[in-house]
């Protein structure tokens, strides 16, 4: 029984390519898909490094952390790439992580950035989409929408990163009667789902009016589908912000490797790529500026984003009042 | 020989089953260290996975026995293929299904369509409703087969005794059927419960919020978002807990029925001619049929215009799912056929089988990841552990069609073997593989669609170049792709049902007569 396995196993496995410095580079799983930023990416960066750059994609961007947290200092991978600012302060308490080093590039981020460990790549607005053709006037606001018999789609936060992200959404708009809002939203929401792909598909399929997605998303609908219906709704408190960060592993044997991805990381060869592949905005705009269709999103006016030590402490209190609202 | 070389083999399939289940857990376990106590959320998780588990395993035997029924007394044309068909919400991914389900029971599916035309609200199905609906959408397909099984099982000669003593249907019930269900029914249910208990997508999408919070969900948050391996493994241990209870339960309450020998002649069912019982089989099979085809219906409807042309990432993903379902399905059976074997002196083994599908697919995955990681590359050992894993997660079924039938054989035709000093390979090739026939393609094809459906724990080690289809589809999802998706989802579904075409035809010769 062990032989065919193992023979199973050396069959499937990936040649090295011999004698280059490989880079390895954990990810979550639709980074590295044929549709997603890795392949221009690899490719982009290969050009130059003289390395082979290789992708392990690791589920989305939790479990992505969890692996490197199973895999403890003697892990492989060199680069972590797609944690987000709610992951933080758990991924810097591991101490796994070094600090990047670099000179670092002015961001075009609606907020300040100084980390010295964890570096952004892209970043994006949390907001709730609709279909312009079914819903013609959104809410405008929060408390607008709890109020309103508007339906909607969200995530649990106890599973996937936007719904962690709405919860947080509501505790920065409005802190101690985070609780209310809830209890107002609880009869607007149709369905919890464990994650991003599950409720767009369902609003997809014309379950809900709105579901909570980005800014970004109507982008996709627009430049892929040449479909103009789909919209975000600006919400008057502010739309909480999610950004993607990248690491380099203390334990790197590849250090000097690691830095230039880094570096190039923040370059036209990768933030080009980001906003028609990964439909998020770009850490750094590139040169030829966005892709047509991008300018008819809308811009939230204020951006809401706790500092991740903070989002970390509220996260449990947080927690517990949804599941106190939505539970009765 | 034999009685002493076939319990070295069940204990080597025991073994398999445990490292792949027990030994994860007890690895996470001993990794987390700390104790751990469990909060009210995690009581009222434990108590919402028993409801929905033991609703939606009532509900689906249920429904399955007046449907076996009418199938083991009719023969029409495209029984053959309903037949098939039924193999299939069992094994195409849980969004795949809710979506197909949505399309008929959705907000803006069907019947909430139909109910507008004529004036009615619909409220949709969020809730428990939608929860059970949904589990016996999956399972009653599993739960006639097995039923199914245990009629066609009833030999042909009874019936015809029953026919010549004027026995009406209520006596054949009472005389024939019933003891057969007494020791079918309760194995169906069982494994119906215990699949529900690991439920956590169908729980969580269709459940309406955290209401419907279950253990596995419970569990996945501890180890991904919390980081808390102590609280996974205490929980995990739970699930396991319920599931053994559930087992004990189940297997004291089953009875073989021995039905007596025949000579595997078809069945004529005399009884059935009258027409009250023509028109109530035709009802069930036509509902029964409706229920499971037409959301099915819609997710090749969703899939046709998007099955060519999509990207060739999906295509090498569904050659990948096709070689991890054969090599799974292969290891299955010998694994079944060993357990069983062994069960006949240890029930036991039996219950060992069953063990992976009490298992969360997370606390495998992080077991074995933990186990492996020191020893090679994990992305290197994906489509290995995913065989494995797949092959212990669908024992259970493979086991319950094979345990059952693996007794009757031996009830029936274990004396003249003896006497004829039938053993070892001679007593398997003579005796018992010819009679298992049915069940084995079964099982096979079950475990081969299972395998091809199943997401597994290959989340974990999986890199850009191992993604099998059902996680190639999830990719796309989460690309925004729905329409790609829909029509790798569709991919996936004509897949499983070959596969399951393919064995389950050698199984269904008999059946043909």
């Amino acid at each position: 029984m062990k032989h065919p396995l193992i023979a199973a196993g050396l069959l499937v496995a990936t040649p090295a390519v011999a004698d280059l410095p490989v880079l390895t580079v954990y990810t979550y799983d639709s980074f590295v898909a044929e549709w997603g930023p890795g392949p221009a990416v690899e490719a982009a960066f290969e050009e130059t490094c003289g390395c082979d750059l290789q992708f392990v994609a690791a589920g989305d961007g939790a479990a992505l952390l969890a692996r490197v947290r199973l895999e403890g200092a003697r892990s492989d991978a060199d680069i972590v790439l797609g944690l987000d600012t709610n992951l933080l302060a758990a991924a810097a308490e591991t101490g796994l992580f070094a600090p990047h080093g670099a000179e670092v590039p002015a961001l075009d981020l609606p907020v300040a950035w100084e980390d010295e460990t964890f570096l952004p790549y892209d970043w994006g607005y949390f907001a709730f989409v609709h279909d312009t053709t079914a819903l013609e006037t959104p809410p405008a606001s929060l408390a607008a929408l709890a109020e309103s018999d508007v339906s909607i789609l969200i995530q649990d936060p106890r599973s996937s990163t936007p719904g962690l992200g709405l919860l947080l959404w509501v505790e920065a708009a409005y802190g101690d009667r985070a609780g209310e809002i809830w209890q107002g939203l609880s009869d607007n929401i149709v369905t919890v789902t464990k994650g991003w792909s599950e409720a767009y598909g369902l609003f997809l399929e014309g379950e809900a009016d709105m579901v909570l997605s980005y800014t970004t998303s109507p982008a996709y609908h627009l430049i892929a589908e040449e479909d103009p219906t789909k919209a975000a709704a600006a919400f008057d408190e502010g739309h909480y912000l999610q950004i993607e960060v990248a690491a380099k592993l203390a334990a790197s044997d590849q250090s000097e490797l690691a830095d230039q991805f880094l570096a190039f990381m923040l370059t036209d060869g990768f933030q080009g790529v980001i906003p028609t592949t990964n439909w998020m905005y770009p850490a750094v705009t590139p040169e030829s500026g966005l892709p047509e269709g991008f300018e008819t999103l809308i811009t939230p006016e204020t951006a809401l984003l706790f500092p991740a030590d903070e989002a970390a402490a509220r996260r449990d209190a947080a927690l517990a009042s949804w599941l106190g609202a939505l539970s009765q | 020989m034999a009685r002493r070389a076939q319990p070295i083999a069940a204990w080597g399939a025991a073994a398999f089953v445990a490292a792949l289940t027990l030994l994860p857990l007890a690895v996470v376990a001993w990794r987390a260290g700390g104790a751990f106590a469990l909060g009210a959320g995690d009581l009222a998780a434990i108590r919402f996975t028993l409801l929905q588990a033991v609703l939606s395993a009532l509900v689906s035997v249920g429904l399955a026995i007046p449907l076996a029924r009418a199938l083991a007394r009719r023969r029409f044309p495209g029984r053959r293929l309903l037949i098939t068909l039924l193999g299939a919400p069992f094994i195409v991914p849980v969004i795949v299904a809710v979506l197909g389900l949505l399309a008929i029971y959705g907000r803006s599916g069907l019947l909430s369509l139909g109910a507008g035309a004529l004036g009615f609200g619909w409220p949709g199905i969020y809730g428990i409703t939608g929860v059970v609906l949904a589990h016996v959408f999956f399972n009653l397909p599993l739960a006639t087969r097995l039923i199914l099984h245990g009629w066609l099982e009833i030999p042909a000669e009874r019936f015809r005794l029953a026919a010549s003593l004027g026995l009406d249907p209520r006596d054949i019930f009472r005389e024939l059927e019933w003891p057969m269900l007494r020791a079918v029914v309760p194995g169906a249910a069982m494994l119906i419960f215990l699949i529900c208990t690991t439920s956590f997508a169908v729980a969580l999408t269709l459940g309406g919020g955290p209401r419907a919070t279950t253990v596995e969900l419970a569990i996945y948050q501890a180890f991904l978002f919390e980081f808390d391996l102590g609280r996974a493994a205490v929980l995990a241990t739970i699930q396991f807990a319920i599931t053994g209870a559930a087992a004990a339960l189940a297997l004291a309450l089953a009875r073989q029925a021995v039905l007596g020998a025949g000579l595997d002649r078809p069945v004529t069912r005399w009884d059935a001619a009258r027409p009250a019982l023509r028109v109530q089989d035709s009802t069930v099979i036509v509902l029964g049929a409706l229920f499971l085809i037409l959301p099915l219906g819609a997710i090749v409807l969703r899939g046709l215009p998007n099955l060519i042309g999509l990207p060739e990432s999906v295509y090498l993903a569904a050659a990948r799912s096709c070689f991890v379902a054969v090599l799974s399905a292969a290891l299955t059976i010998l694994a079944a056929l060993a357990l069983a074997h062994g069960a006949r002196r240890a029930r036991g083994f039996e219950a060992v089988g069953y063990l992976g599908i009490a298992a969360s697919p997370l606390v495998i995955g992080t077991g074995l990841f933990l186990l492996l990681f020191p020893l090679a590359d994990p992305a290197r050992l994906a489509l290995p552990v995913t065989i494995a894993v797949n092959a212990a997660l669908s024992l259970p079924f493979a086991l319950r069609a094979l345990a059952p039938a693996l007794a009757e054989v031996e009830a029936r035709h274990g004396r003249l073997a003896d006497a004829l000093a039938l053993t070892g390979w001679a007593r398997w090739r003579w005796m018992i593989l010819p009679r298992l026939r049915r069940p084995i393609g079964f099982a096979a094809g079950i475990a081969a669609a299972f395998s091809l459906g199943d997401l597994g724990v290959i989340a974990l080690f999986a890199d850009a170049e191992n993604a099998t289809l059902p996680l190639q589809i999830y990719r796309l999802m989460a690309a925004y792709r729905m329409e790609d998706a829909a029509g790798a989802a569709l991919l996936l579904l004509a897949l499983a049902l070959a596969a399951f075409w393919l064995c389950d035809r050698g199984g269904r010769a008999d059946a043909a007569v």
